[in-house]
C-alpha cells in the first residue's frame, strides 16, 4: 500500500511540476496609455518631441539599470546626474554582473517591474541577442558613424577604450614593454581584470599581450604563453582587482581598460595608466540597447537621449572613456577639451576583433587557458 | 487496518512534498533536463563533455577540497562544540559562540576572501608583521590562492557550521550515561570510545556529510579568492552560465550541475552504508 | 562534572586558539575599514553606512524575510521530520536526500530553474521582496534538517510517543507537547542558522533583482572600498547581536533539565 501511495503522490508531484514549469498567463501590468506609446516609439518625435518624452519618463518615475559599477566610466556620476536632472529614481542592479548576466536577468524578470530597462553590453553578447532590443534612434543618431550602430537603432556603440596597464607608481616602475612585467620588480603584483574565458576585459588583456608578443586577433597563443610565463615567475596574482585590493596594495599593477584603470586614481593617489608603447593597442566598444520589454519604456528612452547628449558624452569622457560622438563634438566645440586632451595618446592601428575572430580566440582559450595558468 | 488507515501516514507528508516539488524539484528537473538538451533536442554531447580534462580536473579538485575541508571542519567543530557544551547550558560563552558560529557559518564570498588576503596575503597585516619582525615569509609562492589556501578559508565557515549542527547532538548526551559507565567501572577513555562516540557517530557523520555538500557547491568564496582558472566545478558552472566571451555553454553548465547532484548522491550512499554498519544496535 | 583544573586550562587554551583564528580576519577587516590617508584612523567609512535610507528599508525587508522563513520552515519541517521518525521510517533516506539536495545545487543554477515558478508566485502574490521566503525555506532545509535531526536522534522519540499515546494523547499532543520541548535545542539551532542564512543571502536576491540587505550593502560598497568592508563587518555584527538576542529569548523558554 505504501508503494501505491508513493505512485499516486509521484503522479501528483509530476503533475504539479509540469504545471509549474509552464509560464503563467501574461499579466498586463497596466502601465497605461503613455506606457504603450513609449514602448513602440522609435524616436522622440513619435511621442511628440523631447518635452513629451521627458514628461512621460517623469510619469513613470523609475528606471532600472544593470551591471553599471559606479567607478566604470564614471557611471556613478552619470546615474546621479540623470536622477537629479529629471527627478527619476534610478535603481542600479547587479553592478558586478557581466554582459550575459544582463540578458539573463532581463529574461528572468520579464514582465515584472524589476526587469532592467537598458543594457550596456560587450560586443559578443550584444550582437548575439539583437532580438531583445527595442529599435530607437536618439536625437544625435546621425552623428554616429554607420559602423558603430545598427541602422534601425536596435543597438549603438556608446563609448570605447583601449587595453592599458595601470600601476601604482609609488610601488613599481613604469613598464616600458610587456616583458618588463616578467621582471622581479613585479613579483606578486600583476592582476588581470577577470578570467579571459568569462570576462571581456580579461579576454582583451590576453589579446593585448598576444599583440605585444607578435600575435594578432587571429593568433592569441603568444598572449596565453605570456601569462603562463608570468604565473610561473610568480608575478601574476590570480585575484580580480577591485578598489579594495588596489587600495590595500595587493594588486599594484592592473591590466584592464584604460577608463576603468583611470578610475583607480581615486583609490591611490600615485596611480598611473599607460598604453604599451610601440604596440598596436587593443580597443573595444560597448553597446547600448533598450530592453524591448522594458517596464519603464519612456524613462529608458530618455536615458538613451541623456547618454548620447553632449552632457552624457562628456560625463563618460570624465571617466576616461572615449565617447562615440567625440569627433562630432570636437568639431562643434562642445567636448570637454581638457579631459579629451588628457586621454592617453594612441599610437599604431587599433586592434578590434570581429565576431568570428573573437569566437576562434575564445575556443582556443577555453581549451588552453586553465592549464596555462595553473 | 483499512486502506485509508494504511494510506494516512504517508499522506501527512503531502504538504511538505508538495512544497518541495514546486520549489525544489521543478528547478532540479529543469536543470537535469537541460543537461541532456541542446537547442531543444536531446543530446548526450554535454554529458560526454564532462569527461574533458578541464572538467575532470575541476571535479577532482572540488571533491578533494570538499572532503578535506569537511573533515577539518567536522573534527575542529566537534572539539569547539564540546568545549562550549562543557561550560553549562546558559553560559554567556555558549550563547556568544553559538551566535557567532551562526553568523560565520554563512559568511563567505568576496568579504571572506578579502579578509584572509588582508591578513595573510602578500601585503597582509600578519604577513608584513612576520616579515618585518621575525623574517618569516608565510606568503611563499602564493599558496593562499591555490588548494591549500582554499581549504584554510573554507575552514572558516565549515567549523562554525559544524558547531551549529552538532551541538544539539552533544546536548543529548545524558549525564546518566556517564554515571552508569563509571558505576560499571569504565574510565574516561572507555566511556568516550565505547559509549559516547558510538552514540554520537550518526549525528557526526551526518554533519560531516552536510559540510561536504556545503563546500562542494560553495563558489562565491572561491570565485573571490581564485578568479582565474576555474579550478572547481561551481566556478566552471558560473563560467558556462555567465561568460561574456564563450557564449552558448549554458547546457554544459546544467550538465555540470547534474554531475554535482550525482556526486553528492553517491557520497550520501556511502554515508548510508557507514551508518548502517555503525548503528546496528541503535534505533 | 568536568572540573579538573587540567581540563580547564586546556579548555581556555583551545578556546583562545579558536578565537585567534576566527577574530584574526575580522580584525584585519576592521583595520582596513578604519584606515585613513597616511596611516591615520578614521570612522568615516562607518558613518557612511548610517546615512543611507535605502539600507534601512533593506534591513527591514531582510528581517521580515528571516522571520517568515523561520516560521514557514519550522511549520513545514518539524511535523514532517517527527512524523517520518515515528510513523514512516522508510521515508528517512528520501527525506534526508531531499533536504540535502538544495545544498548540492549552486545558487546560480537554482535561479535558472526557479524562474518559471517565481513568475507564478508573482502572478498570485504580486511582486514583493518577501516572495523570496519560498526559495529561502528551501535553501535553509539542509542546515535545519541536520540540526533538528541531531536533536531528534538523541532522544528516544518512539518510546516517548508510545508512552504518550498509551496515556491517551492524540498525535497533535505528542508532537507539540511531548517531542518538541525535548528537541528545543535543535529547533533553536535550526532557527539560528536560518536567520543567519537569510541575512547573509546575496546571490539569489541579486540575480532576481530583489533588494535585500546584502544586495544594498554590496551596492553601497561599490562606491568605496573602506565602506564595503565596513558594511560587511557591520552586517556580521548585526546578525551576531540578533542571534544573541534570539538565544536569550530561546533559553528563557527552556525547561530546566530534560523530560525523561
Amino acid at each position: 500500500m505504501a508503494s501505491r501511495t508513493l505512485r499516486v503522490s509521484l503522479v501528483a508531484a509530476v503533475g504539479v511540476a509540469a504545471l509549474a514549469a509552464c509560464a503563467p498567463p501574461a499579466k498586463n501590468t497596466g502601465s497605461g496609455g503613455s506606457g504603450a506609446d513609449a514602448a513602440t516609439a522609435t524616436s522622440a518625435a513619435d511621442l511628440g518631441g523631447m518635452d513629451a518624452l521627458v514628461k512621460a519618463a517623469k510619469k513613470e518615475g523609475k528606471l532600472n539599470v544593470i551591471a553599471l559599477p559606479p567607478d566604470w566610466a564614471n557611471y556613478g556620476n552619470i546615474i546621479k546626474t540623470f536622477g537629479d536632472k529629471y527627478g527619476i529614481q534610478v535603481t542600479s542592479q547587479q553592478p558586478d554582473a557581466g554582459s550575459q548576466d544582463e540578458i539573463d536577468a532581463a529574461k528572468r524578470t520579464k514582465g515584472t517591474d524589476r526587469a532592467p530597462d537598458v543594457f550596456d553590453l560587450g560586443q559578443a553578447v550584444a550582437l548575439a541577442n539583437t532580438s531583445m532590443y527595442a529599435k530607437y534612434k536618439v536625437a544625435n543618431f546621425n552623428d554616429i558613424g554607420a559602423q558603430f550602430k545598427d541602422p534601425k537603432g536596435a543597438w549603438v556603440n556608446d563609448y570605447g577604450g583601449y587595453m592599458a596597464i595601470g600601476y601604482d607608481s609609488a610601488k613599481v616602475p613604469a613598464p616600458k614593454s610587456i616583458d618588463d612585467l616578467l621582471g622581479p620588480a613585479y613579483k606578486g603584483k600583476v592582476a588581470l581584470n577577470g578570467d579571459p574565458t568569462t570576462s571581456g576585459a580579461g579576454f582583451s588583456g590576453v589579446l593585448m599581450a598576444a599583440v605585444a608578443k607578435g600575435g594578432s586577433a587571429d593568433n592569441i597563443k603568444p598572449g596565453v604563453d605570456f601569462f603562463s610565463q608570468m604565473k610561473k615567475a610568480g608575478n601574476l596574482v590570480p585575484v580580480d582587482p577591485t578598489s579594495a585590493t588596489i587600495k590595500s596594495g595587493q594588486t599594484p599593477v592592473v591590466i584592464d581598460w584604460d577608463y576603468t584603470n583611470a578610475a583607480h586614481v581615486n583609490d591611490v593617489k600615485t596611480w598611473k595608466v599607460a598604453l604599451l608603447p610601440n604596440v598596436d593597442p587593443v580597443g573595444g566598444f560597448y553597446y547600448q540597447a533598450i530592453n524591448a520589454d522594458a517596464p519603464h519604456p519612456a524613462a529608458a528612452r530618455l536615458w538613451e537621449e541623456f547618454l548620447f547628449s553632449d552632457q552624457g558624452q562628456n560625463l563618460w569622457l570624465a571617466g576616461g572613456a572615449r565617447p562615440i560622438r567625440a569627433d562630432a563634438m570636437v568639431k562643434a566645440g562642445t567636448i570637454d577639451k581638457a579631459k579629451y586632451d588628457a586621454l592617453p595618446k594612441v599610437t599604431g592601428t587599433p586592434v578590434i576583433p570581429t565576431t568570428e575572430q573573437t569566437t576562434k580566440m575564445s575556443d582556443y582559450l577555453a581549451k588552453n587557458w586553465a592549464a596555462a595558468v595553473k | 487496518m483499512s486502506r485509508l488507515a494504511r494510506l494516512t501516514p504517508s499522506l501527512a507528508l503531502l504538504p511538505f512534498l508538495l512544497y518541495l516539488t514546486v520549489f525544489l524539484l521543478v528547478p532540479t528537473v529543469t536543470v537535469v533536463v537541460g543537461a541532456f538538451a541542446e537547442n531543444g533536442t536531446f543530446t548526450l554531447a554535454n554529458i560526454t563533455a564532462l569527461a574533458d580534462p578541464v572538467a575532470l580536473t575541476a571535479l577532482r579538485t572540488s571533491v578533494l577540497l570538499s572532503a578535506v575541508s569537511a573533515v577539518i571542519g567536522a573534527v575542529f567543530g566537534a572539539v569547539l562544540a564540546y568545549l562550549i557544551v562543557s561550560g553549562g547550558q546558559a553560559s554567556w560563552l555558549r550563547r556568544s559562540v553559538i551566535s557567532l558560529s551562526g553568523v560565520l557559518a554563512q559568511c563567505g564570498g568576496v568579504m571572506l576572501a578579502f579578509a584572509f588576503i588582508a591578513t595573510i596575503g602578500y601585503s597582509g597585516v600578519l604577513t608584513v608583521w612576520l616579515r618585518d619582525h621575525l623574517g618569516i615569509d608565510i606568503f611563499g609562492s602564493g599558496w593562499l590562492f591555490a588548494l591549500p589556501g582554499l581549504i584554510l578559508v573554507y575552514a572558516y565557515f565549515q567549523i562554525p557550521l559544524m558547531v551549529i549542527v552538532f551541538l544539539p547532538a552533544l546536548d543529548g548526551i545524558k549525564p546518566q550515561w556517564r554515571e552508569a559507565s563509571v558505576n560499571l567501572g569504565a574510565n574516561g577513555w572507555q566511556y568516550w570510545t565505547q559509549v559516547a562516540f558510538p552514540l554520537l557517530r550518526p549525528a557526526f557523520l551526518g554533519a560531516t556529510l552536510l559540510l561536504f555538500a556545503n563546500a562542494f557547491a560553495a563558489y562565491a568564496t572561491a570565485a573571490a579568492l581564485v578568479s582565474q582558472g576555474n579550478p572547481i566545478v561551481p566556478l566552471l558552472i558560473r563560467s558556462g552560465l555567465s561568460s561574456e566571451v564563450l557564449l552558448g555553454h549554458q547546457h554544459l553548465a546544467y550538465a555540470l550541475a547534474f554531475e554535482m547532484i550525482v556526486v553528492v548522491a553517491a557520497v550520501m550512499g556511502m554515508y548510508g552504508l557507514l551508518l548502517r554498519r555503525t548503528a546496528r544496535w541503535l534505533r | 562534572m568536568r572540573t579538573s583544573p587540567a581540563f580547564r586550562v586546556v579548555r581556555v587554551v583551545l578556546l583562545l586558539l579558536f578565537a585567534v583564528f576566527f577574530f584574526g580576519p575580522l580584525l584585519a577587516m576592521l583595520d582596513f575599514s578604519t584606515r585613513g590617508t597616511n596611516g591615520s584612523r578614521t570612522w568615516a567609512a562607518w558613518a557612511n553606512l548610517v546615512e543611507d535610507p535605502e539600507l534601512n528599508r533593506a534591513i527591514v525587508a531582510s528581517l521580515l524575510l528571516s522571520l517568515f522563513t523561520v516560521v514557514l520552515m519550522l511549520l513545514l519541517l518539524v511535523p514532517t521530520m517527527i512524523w517520518v521518525r515515528l510513523r514512516v521510517p522508510r521515508a528517512t533516506r528520501l527525506l534526508e536526500f531531499l533536504c540535502l539536495l538544495p545544498l548540492t545545487i549552486p545558487a546560480l543554477v537554482i535561479v535558472v530553474g526557479i524562474t518559471n515558478v517565481y513568475q507564478w508566485v508573482t502572478y498570485f502574490l504580486g511582486d514583493h521582496v518577501l516572495n523570496l521566503t519560498f526559495v529561502y525555506v528551501v535553501l535553509v532545509l539542509p542546515f535545519a534538517y541536520r540540526a533538528i535531526e541531531s536533536a531528534l536522534s538523541s532522544i528516544d522519540a518512539t518510546t516517548l510517543a508510545e508512552a504518550a499515546r498509551s496515556l491517551g494523547a492524540g498525535w497533535g499532543t505528542v508532537i507539540g507537547r511531548i517531542i518538541v520541548p525535548n528537541i528545543w535545542s535543535g529547533l533553536l539551532s535550526a532557527a539560528f542558522i536560518s536567520v543567519a542564512l537569510v541575512l547573509g543571502e546575496f546571490t539569489i536576491a541579486s540575480l532576481l533583482n530583489y533588494e535585500n540587505m546584502q544586495v544594498v550593502i554590496a551596492l553601497l560598497g561599490k562606491s568605496d572600498a573602506n565602506t564595503s568592508v565596513a558594511a560587511s563587518l557591520a552586517a556580521i555584527a548585526f546578525a551576531f547581536v540578533l542571534l544573541l538576542l534570539l538565544s536569550v529569548v530561546g533559553r528563557s523558554r527552556r525547561t530546566e533539565g530534560k523530560v525523561t
